[in-house]
C-alpha cells in the first residue's frame, strides 16, 4: 500500500451528462480533508453529447496545473475510456461499465480494472427507495456511485463523503439527498471489497491542516467577480460569450450586492453603456472574450480620449475568430496592448492565479480612476474553469484609490475659485503637472463638462488647435509615465525560485502560464536545474527598468507562453531589445500540464533547445 | 421652476450651415429644458455623431458626443448608473437607424426612462449627403449621383414593433410644437422616441422647408405663397395616442393598429405629434424588484468603502461560506 501525497483523479463523459458536479463532488470531499485542489476542465463548444472530462490534482502542497497522468479514471462509457487509458499510470485504475464494456476495450495490462455494474446498483436503491419504476430517471446517480467508488477503493473515509454528498444535494435538490447519500455508500462498500481482490495499492487518508487556517474551493470567474465586488463594481454589462459570461451570471445571482448587471444587444452596446454609468462616478466594468473585445475597440477609444475609467475583463479563448470557443489561449495581449486608432492611454494587465483574480481586481479599478483610463484585465479561460482551493479572501488587505476624484465640496469650492459658481467654469481636461485632471462626474453640482471623442479643449469642446492638440495629447499620454513610475514593482513582476544570481535560466510567463512553472521549481531544483520564474503582470505601461534588470542577469532566457508567436516576448523585445534566447509554445487550446513543461525546461537547459511545442492533451 | 432659456445656451457657436434645420431642433431642446426646470446638473445629453451629433457642446449641461450610432448605449448606461439624472439622446437618423439599429432595437426592449430626439433629415450630413436609411427608393437629393438604390424604413413603425412606449414626430420649424413633444417625451416614465423631421438645405433639396410647409414660389416675382402645407398635427384632428389601460390587450392593439397605420401617412399628407403612449414598467423599476434598495442607492451612490481608512466594506464571507472546504 502506497499513501499518496498527491492524487489525481479524471472523470469524463458526455457534455450535459454531470461530469461537472462529480469532479465538484470528489474535489469537496477530498479538499475537507486536508488537500490542496487543483481541478480542471475541458468541454467542446457544445451542450449535450461530445466528450468532456475534468481532471482533480490532490495535492498535499499547492498544485496550480493539471498534469499528464493520472490514478484513478473514472468513466461511464467507451468514448472516455478510449481517449484516457493511457494516461493512467500503471498500478492505477480504471472504473469502468461492466453492462456495457466489452472485454477487448480494457486494453491495459498494468492497470486495476474496476468492474460497476452501475445499473444494477442503482436498481438497488431504487427498490429500497420504492422507486423501482424510476431507475432510469435515476441513472444519472452514477456520478455519485463513480465519486464514491474511487474514494473507496482509494480507503478514504466515508463519513466525509456522506457529509459531502448531503451538503451539495441539500443546497440544489434537498428531496434527493438521502437517496444519494445511500447511494453512495452501497457504491462504497461494492467497490471497496472489489478493489481489494483486485490489488489496487494507492491510498489517501485526511491529512492535517494548520490551525485556524480557512480554505475556499471556486473557480477563476468566481474569484474575479468577487474581486470586483469588493472593488467596488456596481454597474457591469456584457453580452453572452464563453468564458466571460459566468462571472456576470454570478454577479447578477447577487442581487444583494447592489451590482446592475445589464445583458447587452452586444459588445458594442456593453463598452459604451459602462463608459456611460462610469460617468456618472461608478465603477463600471465589462467582461468579454477575443470576439467580443474586438467590438469594443472603438468604445474604447473613446473612453482613451475622454479620460473616463472603465475596466474590461478579457477571458482569453483560443481565437482567432471563433477559434476554439471553449479552449484555452493567451492570445490577446497585442491585441489588448494595441487595438485602436490613435494613441491613448491604458493600462493592460494579468492576473496569474486564482488568488490574484480576486486581489487584483481592486487594482484594476484603482487604476483605471487614479490614471483616468481605461483598463484591460487578462484572464483566461484555463484559470476561469479551474477550481482552487485558496486561503479565504481577505478583502482588508486591499485599499481604494479613487484617484483626483472631487467630492461635492470639493468641486463647489474649485468653481467658486474659478470666478463664480455657475455651469461651464469646470475644467474636466484642466492641464495640470501630473497630467491628471481633478474628476467630477455627471451628476454633482458645478461640475458640468462636455466630453466628446473629437480633440478638445480643457473644458472638453472641439478643437482641431494644433498646439492645443500636441499639450492633450502629451497631458493623456504622459499618464503613463507617472503610472510606470507611481506602481510599485511587485505589482509589476512577481518571482519566484532561484535568485538571480544563482538561476541557471529565467522562465518569463505571464497569466495562468506560471502556474505549471510554479509546480516544477522545486522537482528541477532536485535535478539540479535551478530556475527563477518571472511573472509579468503589468504590460503597459511597461517596466523597462524592472526587465532590463532581470534580464541582464539572466544566464538563459526562456519564453514560456499558451500562444504561436510569443507574444510576450515580443513585447520585451520591443520594449527592451532583450530577445528570449528559447521558447516553450503551445497553442492546442490544452493548458500546458506540469510535465510537459519540466520537460521542457529540461530540455532547454540540458540540450540547448531553441523551441519546445507542446501538444499534450485530449 | 422654469429656467432662463439663456442658462440652457453655450457659448459655443453652432457650425451649421444657414438654414439647417438643426438650428430648430437645438432652440426647442434648449426651451423644453429650460421649462422643465429642472437643475442644470441633473440634466445629461448624448449624441453619436454627424451634424446633428455636436448638439451637446451647445446645451450647458453634462453633455457627452459619442460614438457614431452608439448615444444611446452610452446613455442608457449614465441613466442606469444614476437615476437621478434627467437623460437625453439625440442624434442623426443615419447614426440611430443605420450604424446604431442594433441599438435602437435592443434598447426599446429595455424600456429605460429617457428621452431619444432624432434630427431625421434623409441624408448623412456630415459626410456630404449620402442616402440615409429614411430616404425613399428612387429618390434623388442633388447630393446623391445616382437615385436611391435602397428601401427606407419608417422609424416609427419600426420603433412600435420594437416596443418604444412613446412615439412622436415633430418638425424641426415648428419649435414651440417640437419643444412641448420634447417635455411630454422627458414627462412619459419610459422609453421615448421623438423623429424630427429635419430639412438639410446643404443636401436634401426634396425635404425641404418648402416642401414640408407647401411653400410656393413664384419664379417670376419671388413672392412666396403658402398652400396645402404638408405637415399637420395630430392632435388637431382628436388624434388620441394614450393607451389608458395597459393590461387591457384589446385597447393597446387597436392603439397600436392605428397608429401604425397613422405613420405610414406620407407625400401630400405628413401627420407631427404623439402617435402612441403606454404606460409599462420602466428598467429601474424593474431593477427595484430585484433590487429594493435600487433608487436609494443606484450605482453610481453606492458606498462600498469607508471614505476614511479606504478599506473596502463590501462583506463577502456569505458567499465564501459557500466555497468552504477547511
Ligand atoms: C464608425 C464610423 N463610421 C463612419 C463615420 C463617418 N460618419 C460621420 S457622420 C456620418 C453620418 C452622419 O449622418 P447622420 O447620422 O444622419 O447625421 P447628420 O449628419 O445627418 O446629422 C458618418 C457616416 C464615423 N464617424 N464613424
Ligand atoms: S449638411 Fe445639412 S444637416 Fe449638416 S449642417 Fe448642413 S444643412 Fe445641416
Ligand atoms: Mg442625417
Amino acid at each position: 500500500m502506497e499513501y499518496l501525497k498527491e492524487l489525481v483523479w479524471l472523470i469524463g463523459g458526455p457534455q450535459g451528462s454531470g461530469v461537472d458536479s462529480s469532479a465538484s463532488t470528489f474535489a469537496i470531499a477530498v479538499a475537507s480533508g486536508g488537500y490542496h485542489i487543483f481541478g480542471s476542465r475541458e468541454y467542446h463548444s457544445n451542450i449535450m453529447g461530445e466528450h468532456s472530462y475534468y481532471q482533480i490534482r490532490a495535492s498535499e502542497k499547492q498544485a496550480h496545473s493539471p498534469v499528464n497522468k493520472v490514478h484513478i479514471l473514472a468513466t461511464f462509457e467507451n468514448e472516455t475510456l478510449h481517449i484516457h487509458q493511457d494516461s493512467v499510470l500503471p498500478g492505477g485504475a480504471v472504473l469502468y461499465d461492466e453492462a456495457t464494456t466489452k472485454p477487448e476495450e480494457l486494453k491495459r495490462k498494468d492497470v486495476v480494472w474496476i468492474p460497476i455494474h452501475y445499473m444494477e446498483l442503482i436498481k438497488q436503491v431504487a427498490v429500497e427507495f420504492g422507486r423501482e419504476k424510476d431507475t432510469q430517471k435515476l441513472a444519472v446517480m452514477r456520478n455519485v456511485l463513480s465519486v464514491s467508488a474511487s474514494l473507496a477503493i482509494l480507503e478514504y473515509p466515508f463519513e466525509i463523503l456522506a457529509r459531502t454528498v448531503e451538503a451539495f444535494f441539500k443546497a440544489k435538490k434537498p428531496k434527493l439527498a438521502k437517496i444519494n447519500v445511500r447511494a453512495a455508500e452501497i457504491a462504497y462498500n461494492y467497490a471497496r471489497d472489489k478493489a481489494v481482490n483486485l490489488g489496487f495499492n494507492y491510498r489517501i487518508k485526511p491529512i492535517p491542516t494548520p490551525p485556524g487556517e480557512r480554505r475556499i474551493l471556486l473557480n477563476g470567474s468566481q474569484a474575479a467577480a468577487l474581486g470586483k465586488i469588493v472593488a467596488g463594481c456596481r454597474f457591469q454589462t456584457y453580452y453572452p460569450i464563453t468564458p466571460a459570461s459566468d462571472e456576470s451570471e454570478f454577479l447578477e445571482s447577487h442581487p444583494e450586492f447592489g451590482v446592475v448587471v445589464v445583458q447587452c444587444e452586444d459588445e458594442i452596446s456593453s463598452i459604451c453603456m459602462a463608459v456611460g454609468g462610469a460617468e456618472t462616478g461608478v465603477r463600471a466594468s465589462t467582461a468579454t472574450s477575443g470576439p467580443g473585445f474586438c467590438l469594443m475597440v472603438e468604445g474604447m477609444g473613446w473612453s482613451g480620449i475622454n479620460e473616463v475609467p472603465v475596466v474590461i475583463y478579457d477571458y482569453q479563448r483560443a481565437g482567432p475568430s471563433t477559434g476554439l470557443p471553449t479552449r484555452f489561449e493567451q492570445g490577446d495581449l497585442k491585441f489588448a496592448l494595441y487595438a485602436g486608432h490613435g494613441d491613448f492611454p491604458r493600462i493592460v494587465m494579468a492576473p496569474g492565479d486564482t488568488e490574484e483574480y480576486f486581489y487584483f481586481g481592486m487594482d484594476a479599478f484603482n487604476y483605471a480612476e487614479r490614471y483616468q483610463c481605461p483598463v484591460i484585465f487578462l484572464l483566461d479561460k484555463n484559470l476561469a474553469n479551474s477550481t482552487k482551493t485558496v486561503s479565504w479572501f481577505d478583502p482588508n488587505q486591499l485599499t481604494v484609490d479613487r484617484g483626483a476624484l472631487l467630492s461635492d465640496e470639493e468641486l463647489l469650492k474649485m468653481v467658486h475659485s474659478n470666478g463664480g459658481s455657475q455651469n461651464g467654469k469646470y475644467k474636466r481636461f484642466q492641464f495640470t503637472e501630473s497630467g491628471i485632471s481633478p474628476r467630477a462626474v455627471a451628476g454633482q453640482e458645478g461640475g458640468v463638462f462636455w466630453n466628446t471623442g473629437d480633440e478638445h479643449n480643457e473644458y472638453g469642446h472641439i478643437t482641431e488647435d494644433p498646439m492645443l492638440r500636441l499639450k492633450m495629447m502629451e497631458k493623456r499620454m504622459g499618464k503613463l509615465d507617472l503610472a510606470e513610475k507611481e506602481i510599485p514593482l511587485h505589482k509589476k513582476i512577481k518571482t519566484y525560485g532561484a535568485s538571480a544570481k544563482d538561476a541557471d535560466c529565467l522562465a518569463v510567463t505571464w497569466g495562468s502560464m506560471k502556474g505549471p512553472i510554479l509546480d516544477v521549481l522545486a522537482d528541477l531544483e532536485k535535478e539540479g536545474i535551478k530556475v527563477r520564474l518571472l511573472q509579468m503582470i503589468l504590460m503597459s505601461p511597461f517596466p523597462v527598468q524592472e526587465m532590463m534588470e532581470e534580464l541582464n542577469q539572466a544566464k538563459l532566457k526562456i519564453g514560456v507562453e499558451m500562444n504561436y508567436s510569443a507574444q510576450l516576448c515580443g513585447l520585451i523585445r520591443e520594449k527592451t531589445g532583450v530577445a528570449m534566447d528559447s521558447f516553450i509554445l503551445k497553442w492546442t487550446g490544452r493548458a500546458m500540464t506540469r510535465d510537459e513543461v519540466r520537460d521542457g525546461l529540461r530540455n532547454i537547459v540540458k540540450k540547448h533547445e531553441k523551441k519546445v511545442v507542446l501538444t499534450h492533451g485530449a | 421652476m422654469a429656467l432662463n432659456v439663456k442658462e440652457v445656451k453655450t457659448e459655443i457657436v453652432s457650425d451649421w450651415c444657414p438654414g439647417c434645420g438643426d438650428f430648430g431642433i437645438l432652440n426647442a431642446i434648449h426651451m423644453a429644458i429650460a421649462d422643465l426646470g429642472k437643475p442644470l446638473h441633473k440634466v445629461a445629453v448624448f449624441s453619436g455623431i454627424g451634424c446633428s451629433g455636436k448638439t451637446p457642446h451647445f446645451i450647458n449641461s453634462y453633455a457627452f458626443h459619442t460614438l457614431h450610432g452608439r448615444g444611446l448605449p452610452f446613455a442608457i448606461g449614465a441613466k442606469l448608473a444614476n437615476p437621478e439624472l434627467t437623460v437625453l439622446s439625440v442624434g442623426g437618423d443615419g447614426d440611430g437607424y443605420g450604424i446604431g439599429a442594433g441599438h435602437f432595437l435592443g434598447s426599446a426592449r429595455k424600456n429605460v426612462d429617457l428621452t431619444y430626439i432624432v434630427f431625421d433629415n434623409a441624408v448623412y450630413g456630415l459626410t456630404k449627403g449620402q442616402a440615409s436609411p429614411t430616404l425613399h427608393r428612387n429618390e434623388k437629393p442633388k447630393s446623391l449621383p445616382m437615385p436611391n438604390i435602397n428601401d427606407n424604413i419608417n422609424p416609427l413603425n419600426v420603433a412600435l414593433c420594437a416596443g418604444y412606449t412613446f412615439i412622436a414626430r415633430g418638425y424641426a420649424y415648428d419649435v414651440k410644437h417640437l419643444k412641448e413633444l420634447i417635455k411630454k417625451g422627458v414627462e412619459h416614465k419610459g422609453f421615448a422616441l421623438i423623429d424630427v423631421l429635419q430639412p438639410c438645405p446643404t443636401y436634401n433639396n426634396l425635404y425641404t422647408k418648402e416642401w414640408f410647409e407647401g411653400i410656393e414660389e413664384n419664379e417670376e416675382t419671388g413672392a412666396k405663397t403658402k398652400k396645402n402645407p404638408r405637415v399637420y398635427k395630430l392632435e388637431d384632428t382628436g388624434w388620441d395616442p394614450v393607451v389608458k389601460n395597459p393590461n387591457n390587450m384589446e385597447e393597446v392593439e387597436h392603439k397600436m393598429s392605428k397608429a401604425f397605420l397613422k405613420a405610414q401617412e406620407w407625400g401630400d399628407r405628413i401627420p407631427i405629434g404623439v402617435f402612441y403612449q403606454i404606460r409599462t414598467q420602466d428598467y429601474g423599476e424593474r431593477l427595484a424588484e430585484r433590487m429594493p434598495s435600487y433608487f436609494k442607492t443606484p450605482p453610481a451612490k453606492y458606498p462600498y468603502y469607508d471614505p476614511k481608512t479606504m478599506k473596502p466594506t463590501t462583506d463577502v464571507s456569505e458567499v465564501l461560506k459557500g466555497y468552504q472546504v477547511i
